[in-house]
């Protein structure tokens, strides 16, 4: 079991309060990813459900039980940093065996768990290895490893991919996702960039600013954003906002549409006029840079290729059923 | 081209960094070279280099003329008991400015330095007066205790830096791993510091063994140690090259030895990889 509750969930240091009072319900068994941008708190939340930080104030339940004055060892959870954080001194044996020797379990039993997680990270060769001889991906493995082993009631991850290149991180991005579903733990995962988000999340948690955003499945964020702030956060390219007499026609004060949902004419068209300054052309998809005038920049996508050049007019023509309009100080109006 | 212009690059680096060695290695070879001259030839010009009557009559002289062995023993006395002394304070010391640093933190450890700025002579003469009201004066408490807080900025700022190295990613990994503080500090911590450990008491050991200016002037015979040993041997009579040498030479061997031994202690990078 792993079912994690906040309840007014704060954090400051000093007077700057980076924690407002955070509220958030976990399933067992789900993979919930924070993300939002740098300093936003989300490494401090998972920090304090680690209990690696005290709270200021709130409660944090692990199935039910209020944990906040237990010390981090004695939570059942078990962390990958981001920096791996391995023991330098310690073989991968070592490493992936040294919660279950804290917690006074017999060798043969350690070495039989130690293996059984090493062959599931394909780490079996290396088990006899310090961590300096390995390469990255596989210090990450390791790191991974020693959080299987003790069978916690969730894992929590700290941007553990970051250091990775791109091409790892993908496959890794994978192995995670896999892993955790096999293992049916619960997890939480931080993380700035929001493809990982997207793709490894049953629920996001957006942060901004200490302050939880939304709450959600990923297509429910990008269907319906409650705020100005997740409607651009989530998408990628941005999606386009667009104020003054546009969004007063649809009654909001901003309304906002994604790339993909902007229809491109050539020049004649109806909806927004406007020149391409960019055009980027990646064979799958044609991004388009438009200058829109009085609209601002703004970006449309095509899948596929489309020969349009800098320089060239076009007019984009926005999905109506797809417009998502915001009152004056940001939250979303359902229609 | 290319792969012979990188061949010429290190064969050119490698001999001057043997010419560089030599250069700073050579007043200790001069000086075990004369300590197996004569005295007329220690001091013969145009010097021998190999060419002389070797013979071993200043060591039997020195170790006859002053005891090597009650000297030898004060040092070791005393560069030890000060390098043990001063780790058991600095230890805790440097641990909690590493850990858990306040805002003070910087200021108390340059606070610290700036003691290492005066100059000693400055403070001899109340150090001396308080020492023959104590009846410390000559004796291995007293040397002990000066050495020891003498040394002490070094050791705490040379453990700060190291402990500072080890990440706390790491002990926090131990504390998610279940480890109590007691655990975390032998299992985790101490292996880690271990390297830092080993080069502050060389070097400590090092230096506290080389002191000659508090040596010099609070001890006469009975706590003296071998910096005494070897300025006995310049004295108003006249300089004796060769048995000073030779003096100088016993004194340094202990140190020599144990510099030899424990270079791979001195060597670090056992942190290396744990941290990307």
């Amino acid at each position: 079991m792993g079912q994690i509750t906040l309840q007014g969930v704060q954090k400051s240091f000093g007077p700057v309060h980076i924690i407002k009072g955070a509220d958030l319900d976990i399933a067992d068994g789900s993979f919930v990813v924070f993300v939002g941008p740098s300093g936003c708190g989300k490494t401090t939340l998972l920090r304090l459900i680690a209990g690696l930080e005290d709270v200021s104030g709130g409660k944090i339940l692990i199935d039910g039980r209020n944990v906040v004055d237990t010390p981090p060892a004695k939570r059942g959870l078990s962390m990958v940093f981001q920096s791996y954080a391995l023991y330098p001194h310690m073989s991968v044996r070592g490493n992936i065996g040294f919660g279950l020797k804290m917690a006074g379990l017999p060798k043969d039993e350690i070495n039989r768990k130690v293996e059984a997680a090493a062959s599931t990270l394909n780490l079996t060769p290396y088990l006899d290895r310090k961590p300096r001889e390995l390469s990255g991906g596989q210090r990450q493995r390791v790191a991974i490893g020693r959080a299987i082993v003790r069978e916690p009631k969730a894992f929590l991850f700290d941007e553990p991919l970051s250091n990775l290149d791109a091409a790892l991180r993908v496959q890794m991005r994978i192995e995670v996702t896999r892993l955790q579903k096999q293992l049916g733990t619960t997890a939480i995962y931080v993380t700035h960039d929001q493809v990982e988000a997207m793709t490894m999340a049953d629920k996001i948690v957006v942060l901004n600013s200490g302050k939880i955003e939304q709450y959600g499945s990923p297509l429910e964020l990008y269907e319906r954003p409650a705020n100005l702030f997740v409607a651009g956060f989530i998408g990628s390219p941005k999606m386009n906002f667009v104020t003054g007499e546009h969004a007063k026609q649809q009654g909001a004060a901003t309304i906002g549409v994604r790339p993909e949902h902007l229809k491109i004419e050539r020049d004649g068209g109806g909806g927004w006029q406007g020149t391409i300054a960019v055009a980027e052309h990646l064979g799958s998809d044609t991004f388009l840079y438009v200058d829109a005038g009085p609209l601002g920049m703004l970006t449309a996508r095509y899948i596929g290729e489309l020969s349009l050049h800098a320089g060239d007019r076009v007019s984009l023509l926005p999905d109506s059923a797809r417009i998502h309009r915001f009152d004056e100080s940001g939250n979303a109006l359902r229609r | 081209m290319a792969r012979m212009a990188t061949t010429r690059r290190v064969v050119v680096s490698t001999a001057a960094a043997w010419l560089f060695g030599f250069l700073i290695f050579f007043p200790i070879l001069w000086m075990v070279l004369a300590s197996f001259k004569t005295e007329l030839e220690a001091f013969a010009i145009p010097p021998s280099f190999l060419f002389f009557h070797w013979t071993t009559e200043n060591y039997a002289t020195v170790q006859e003329r002053s005891d090597y062995f009650h000297h030898a023993m004060n040092s070791i006395i005393i560069a030890g008991g000060s390098t043990l002394i001063a780790l058991l304070i600095a230890i805790p010391a440097a641990w909690s400015m590493a850990f858990s640093p306040t805002r003070r933190t910087k200021d108390i450890l340059l606070w610290m330095l700036s003691t290492k700025m005066m100059p000693p002579v400055g403070v001899l003469v109340p150090i001396y007066l308080i020492y023959k009201s104590f009846g410390l004066l000559d004796s291995c408490i007293g040397l002990v205790l000066i050495l020891c807080l003498g040394n002490l900025p070094i050791v705490i700022w040379m453990l700060f830096t190291y402990f500072k190295e080890i990440p706390r990613d790491i002990l926090e990994a131990a504390r998610m791993d279940g480890a109590t503080i007691g655990r975390e500090l032998v299992y985790v911590l101490t292996p880690m510091a271990i390297p830092g450990l080993a080069s502050t008491l060389l070097l400590n050991l090092i230096l506290a063994w080389n002191e000659a200016f508090w040596t010099l002037n609070l001890s006469t015979s009975n706590a003296a140690p071998l910096t005494t040993f070897i300025a006995s041997y310049s004295s108003p009579e006249g300089l004796f090259w060769a048995k000073l040498s030779a003096a100088s030479t016993l004194a340094i061997a202990p140190i020599l030895v144990l510099g030899w031994f424990s270079q791979k202690q001195l060597v670090r990078g056992l942190t290396f990889g744990a941290v990307k």
